[in-house]
């Protein structure tokens, strides 16, 4: 079970995994996440869903390595399994007919705005799409994005590829000269969320995030990744993880997501130490 | 045997690990009777004619059979008078509330010294796991028939074990990496073993029950594909789990955290392993653990092991109203929690980083009795003060998760988001489905849910072999 069928490294730290999970490829969706282990030992770490193939019964997974979970992650080869995979969750990003969208993407968050920009544009929608990369080295994916949108546009914060930019600025410069835009969906960091959630908002555009909390089993058990959206506790896992931007109360998210920072620290030492150990062994 | 034993008032203790060694590990507290503790005790029945025991007993385990085969040495027709009605007797000889159910109805009881049916039921079972041959379980044979469960913790397992016993092709979905449900989740280690759980559970995979971990019905397969895809029937066993706030200013401040969530990490995840286990809980100082019921005491006693130097139970009424086990609320007290009565928070308090700091609470008094039938706490004006916290542990109660209910269609709820089901059957408005445990009653006991996973295979035995 949920033995990796197909990897791939999109930069040397993002990573494309396609796991074998028939029940959760027949039934996902764009925007919706899934739980995963590494191991028996591992946490419960969730991952907004990539792509799917039906038919191969397989769902795609992309991950940028960050702490000790997605080292370990990094560390598997095709063929190896994890321990545990569990999806579809969430709410589906809502798809319908708007008219003219802005896709934006942050990072490897692009591998998520992926099957959200191929539902809007199946629907009907002319996509715009707008992706940024700290540098060009860790950009991956232009031309998938690019075959889903009917306009993109690429900015890297160094200026190494495309506009010497960060993502708020073409975004407030498409609002400007687009009146006719009816939604923008922007996933990325929540840092960029925001801001991009900031741009937007003098513009009444509704704008949807995808949010990230830390999360435990993901099925609306233990309430860790509640977040206030418009005054309301909500949780992530099965009210989300997409919500209104404008409505998200970021400095709560941002304080939940570093509740853990030192034991991060700790547990990626610790995992390093077993490593060097295992290595002389 | 056929002579009566004389009265024995002497009811034999179970040894327990001293409240200051045990308050800093996550090893049973409750040891368990030797072999010759267990004859004594059993030594100690009356064989009475009208069984009250074994009426009290949800699951109505053969307790006067399994008694005397254990006296006279005959383990292995303990284990099958224990085992014919109840498929996880390790389980409930911990964690059951015998005072209240089988010890409660026994003769010895009105001289206040009951026989101890948990205790020896406990011994039993884990002189079974012991044993390194098993017979095999006898199945009657196969029926032809499909039944889905979801859900594994008790309501679940007991359904599937049942169904499985009569000959029924049994799948039990279950949407967490292990089968269990509370029984893992929730009630701590030191409680609880997992070894011994997960034992229960094998034996009920050993009875051709099919298991499939990570699989969340509603969001893979919903109930009307099940049926559709050619299970004969459905019972639904999915607990109560979805955690209630205080909905008080602050509440979402770091270090605050549901009861679902403390023990999630805690015994689930195995937090208190960390970092040997990948998953992280704060360490902490001074938690206040609110709310007063056996969860709660759980929390409470696991945040001690975790290293707490202050625990508080906050309670909005008082001691004699404390809906907890008194054998836990003694646990707790044993081992220095401290409980603060008649207390209830107003608000969180946070420092620059969004962490809790303190809690601000109101004196309370008890009023008139309220529908429960318990004095309604009230409100002293003025009577604000702060406790200083670094972890808060909301442990106020749990409702049913909506998803199978907002995925399936035809099934009828309650406000309060149970599942309307028949009391003694366990069916529900929708043609094959049955559903008994915490998502028909609200969150409950082990043994209650055993009940009516029990029923409720009956119910389907019955509808399949009509």
């Amino acid at each position: 079970m949920y033995k990796i069928l197909h990897r791939e490294d999109l930069t040397p730290a993002i990573h494309l995994f396609e796991i074998e999970a028939p029940a959760i490829a027949k039934k996902a969706q764009a925007g919706q996440f899934v739980v995963l282990m590494v191991d028996e030992k591992g946490e419960r770490f969730p991952l907004t869903i990539a792509g799917w193939d039906r038919e191969k019964g397989s769902v795609t997974i992309v991950f940028m390595e960050v702490g000790m979970t997605t080292r370990k992650l990094a560390g598997l080869k095709e063929g190896d399994s994890l321990y545990a995979f569990i999806g579809p969750l969430g709410m589906p990003t809502e798809v319908e007919k708007f008219g003219t969208v802005v896709c934006v993407a942050g990072g490897f968050a692009t591998a998520i705005v992926v099957p959200v920009a191929q539902a809007l544009k199946d629907a009907g929608n002319k996509v715009i799409s707008i992706m940024g990369f700290r540098n060009k080295e860790l950009m991956f994916w232009e031309d998938k994005l690019k075959a889903v949108s009917d306009e993109l546009i690429i900015c890297t914060d160094d200026g190494s590829y495309g506009r010497k930019a960060l993502v708020t600025q073409p975004l407030k410069e498409v609002l400007e000269s687009n009146k006719d835009v009816k939604r923008v969906i922007a996933i990325g960091p929540t840092i960029m969320m925001k801001f991009a959630a900031k741009t937007t908002e003098p513009f009444g555009v509704k704008t949807i995030v995808s949010l990230n909390p830390i999360m435990v089993d993901g099925t609306g058990m233990c309430g860790c990744c509640r977040v206030e959206v418009g005054g309301k506790t909500e949780f992530t896992c099965v009210d989300g993880p997409d919500f209104d931007g404008h409505k998200v109360d970021w400095d709560i998210l941002m304080d939940r997501q570093k509740s853990y920072l030192y034991e991060e620290r700790v547990s990626l030492e610790h995992w390093q130490e077993c490593c060097r150990m295992e290595g002389k062994a | 045997m056929s002579e009566k034993p004389k009265l024995n008032l002497n009811r034999v203790e179970m040894p327990k690990q001293e409240p200051e060694i045990r308050g800093h590990n996550f090893d049973e507290v409750a040891q368990g009777y030797t072999r010759e503790m267990a004859i004594e005790e059993a030594g100690r029945c009356l064989q009475c004619k009208k069984r009250n025991c074994v009426e009290g007993c949800p699951v109505n385990v053969n307790i006067p059979e399994f008694i005397l085969a254990l006296r006279e040495d005959r383990m292995w027709d303990a284990v099958d008078a224990l085992k014919t009605n109840n498929a996880l007797p390790g389980i409930c000889g911990r964690v059951c509330p015998q005072e209240s159910q089988c010890e409660v109805h026994c003769t010895l009881e009105k001289k206040g010294a009951p026989v101890a049916i948990g205790r020896l039921e406990r011994f039993v079972a884990d002189w079974e796991r012991a044993q390194p041959d098993k017979p095999s379980p006898q199945i009657t044979s196969p029926s032809g028939k499909k039944v889905a469960i979801i859900g594994s913790g008790p309501a679940g397992l007991t359904a599937a074990a049942d169904l499985a016993k009569l000959g029924h092709q049994v799948t039990l979905f279950e949407a967490l990496h292990v089968a269990g449900g509370v029984l893992m989740y929730g009630i701590p280690e030191f409680r609880l073993p997992k070894e011994i759980v997960q034992g229960e559970v094998e034996y009920v995979k050993s009875l051709g029950v099919d298991v499939r971990l990570n699989s969340v019905i509603g969001k893979i397969d919903t109930i009307d594909e099940l049926l559709a895809e050619g299970y004969d029937a459905v019972f639904l066993g999915t607990g109560a789990g979805l955690p209630m706030f205080l909905n008080i200013p602050g509440e979402n401040l770091n270090g605050i955290y549901s009861a679902n969530e403390y023990l999630t990490r805690t015994n689930l995840m195995k937090a208190y392993l960390f970092p040997e286990y990948d998953t992280p809980i704060k360490k902490s100082q001074k938690v206040a653990v609110i709310g007063g019921g056996n969860v709660a005491m759980d929390s409470a006693r696991c945040a001690l092991r975790l290293g707490a130097k202050e625990v508080y139970i906050i309670y909005r009424r008082s001691r004699e109203e404390l809906p907890a086990r008194s054998e836990e609320v003694e646990n707790a007290e044993e081992e220095g929690i401290v409980f603060k009565f008649l207390t209830n928070p107003k608000r969180f308090l946070g420092n620059e980083e969004g962490w809790v700091t303190g809690m601000e609470c109101y004196e309370m008094q008890l009023g008139e009795p309220d529908e429960s039938g318990r004095r309604r706490p009230v409100v002293k004006e003025g009577s604000e003060f702060v406790i200083d916290v670094d972890t808060v542990v909301v442990a106020l109660g749990t409702t049913p998760n909506p998803l199978i209910a907002s995925t399936t269609e035809g099934l009828e709820t309650t406000k309060k988001g149970t599942v309307v089901a028949d009391q003694e059957t366990g069916k529900t408005v929708k043609d094959r489905v049955w559903a008994g445990g915490d998502i028909v009653t609200g969150a409950a006991t082990v043994i209650s849910a055993m009940g009516a996973g029990k029923r409720a295979a009956e119910a389907i035995n019955a509808y399949l072999r009509r």
